[in-house]
């Protein structure tokens, strides 16, 4: 699913921001990644979508070399995965509905599907009551709800989620842990960037902790180990 | 691409246009603005080339031929003229008719010219057209040179400097039209980069979620296109209404039988596609300008 191997990346400014990343996820699987800020987990995320390229080693995703994929395969590629952020990234003047089918416009899926693969998404996050909604007349929660839906869409294979409890309350964020729980036991990989010690030690999984660039600790059911 | 896409890029392009408001006004305006001085120079370019053709068919050589050139010799010359590359037609005229035509262009004050007719001072003549008017000065040279012509007239002066005026209107007109052009390619690709940056979330979102950059790109190709061709609507109707004044009143003008101009019509419909074309381009040119930037993975 994910292979990445003496991943080094180096931003032009000459911040290192992973130094010798080895590492390899199965399909399936649940990951948490916890770390300071700064230390290498954003940029971790954004390689898996090929958001950024790295300066050495080699990241397989979904058996594509993104160091090796051509610019114009870029968005088929992307197709594949799932990205979900702290802040949401919904258009402000779409409607909740439009938010999501935007998703499946921008690949071209016939009108017809794309009726009926948001409601049964929206269903899925339990939100078909509040299709209709613009952005702003929703709750955190609710937001980030059809961010995934947004994301869970074009049923990818893996699903980058990062900080997704980020900005919200602990009550709201079990709600979103049991959704991304959900989609988890349908079979498609998450990888969750997080700062929350409450969440990685009570909803155990993989935890992978990053310091300086670099993979320290990389246990199953594993603990958040950092003091908040 | 499918029908649903298209449609839903030219809906996109065309709610963007409206939604951006005073820049689609603005943008709009540098394009009306250019398209009405390109038009301006148009007509005037085109029309001037219209009347310089013309004036250039009617340059033609006149060859006075010696009082004293037996028939034979009138033969001998005409052969010889003849003989000369790239000559259209060779007339003869004889004196007689001649001062018929001079009576005639001079009207009423022609009459005096009557006296002459008994004793007629003016010479036969050869009227010689070049196949290229441009030619007309080597060929009048050429004929200078043969026995028994008296002298050659084509109005040198008059020749030359129309075609210098031609010359040098052609291609001032062709630089101004260039750099105006250019002008508001640049303002377009500015007032669109302006309209990127407030959509760059939404590209982003795009390309997160798998657009390809065509597909990106299409709608702001359907708004560059749409501010063009609005911005060509008030220049179309400033020209069609101004030129069709103007052929109402050249009418009267050439009854005295002054310089034409082209007619409305096609001129007109011509004029206007080119126009919209013009500004189309510049739209569509200045929109993927601008967007090319953000389209870098």
């Amino acid at each position: 699913m994910i292979k990445m191997q003496e991943v080094y990346m180096t931003y032009p400014n000459g911040v290192v921001a992973l130094n010798g990343v080895d590492v390899t996820i199965e399909q399936g699987e649940f990951v948490y990644i916890v770390g300071h800020s700064g230390a290498g987990k954003s940029t971790f995320t954004k390689m898996l979508f090929r958001e950024e390229v790295p300066t050495k080693g080699s990241v397989v995703v979904n058996n594509t070399d993104i160091t090796t994929l051509k610019w114009k395969e870029v968005p088929y590629f992307r197709r594949n995965i799932g990205v979900v952020y702290q802040d949401f990234r919904l258009l402000p003047k779409l409607t909740v509905y439009e938010n999501i089918a935007f998703a499946l416009e921008v690949i071209e899926e016939s009108p017809k599907n794309i009726r009926k693969r948001v409601m049964s998404v929206l269903d899925q996050v339990g939100l078909k009551n509040k299709a209709r909604f613009i952005p702003d007349e929703l709750s955190g929660g609710e937001q980030q709800r059809v961010a995934i839906a947004r994301a869970m869409v074009n049923h990818p294979s893996l699903l980058i989620a990062d900080e997704p409890t980020g900005n919200l309350d602990p009550e709201t964020s079990w709600e979103i842990m049991r959704i991304l729980e959900e989609i988890n036991a349908s079979g498609t990989t998450i990888l969750m960037a997080t700062h929350s010690k409450e969440i990685v030690n009570t909803v155990k999984k993989r935890v992978i902790a990053m310091e300086d660039g670099m993979i320290v600790r990389d246990e199953h059911r594993g603990e958040y180990g950092y003091e908040v | 691409m499918k029908f649903s896409t298209l449609k839903r890029h030219f809906k996109e392009g065309a709610r963007n246009t409206w939604r951006n408001g005073w820049m689609t006004i603005a943008s709009i305006g540098a394009v009306t603005t250019t398209l009405i001085l390109v038009g301006v120079f148009l007509v005037l370019m085109l029309n001037l080339n219209h009347i310089a053709n013309e004036l250039e068919d009617d340059v033609q050589i006149k060859a006075l031929i010696e009082v004293t050139a037996e028939e034979s010799d009138v033969d001998q010359l005409e052969e010889n003229i003849n003989n000369i590359n790239g000559i259209e037609s060779i007339d003869f005229s004889t004196k007689e008719e001649e001062l018929e035509n001079l009576i005639d262009s001079m009207g009423e004050q022609g009459q005096a010219w009557g006296l002459y007719e008994q004793d007629n001072p003016l010479n036969d003549v050869f009227i010689v057209k070049a196949e290229d008017p441009l030619e007309t000065e080597r060929i009048a040279a050429e004929i200078e040179e043969f026995d028994f012509i008296y002298r050659v007239n084509y109005g040198q002066e008059y020749v030359d400097t129309l075609f210098k005026f031609n010359e040098y209107a052609r291609n001032v007109g062709l630089v101004l039209i260039a750099a105006l052009v250019f002008t508001a390619i640049f303002l377009i690709s500015n007032t669109i980069k302006i309209t990127i940056l407030a959509r760059k979330k939404e590209i982003g979102i795009m390309k997160l979620v798998g657009a390809t950059n065509n597909f990106i790109r299409w709608p702001f190709f359907v708004e560059g296109m749409f501010l063009g061709v609005l911005g060509s609507v008030i220049p179309i109707a400033v020209i069609l209404i101004g030129y069709y004044f103007l052929t109402q009143n050249m009418a009267i003008l050439q009854q005295f039988n002054f310089v034409t101009i082209l007619d409305f019509y096609p001129f007109a419909l011509q004029i206007s596609l080119i126009i919209v074309g013009i500004g189309a381009s510049i739209g569509v040119w200045g929109s993927l300008m601008s967007v090319r930037k953000f389209l870098k993975v």
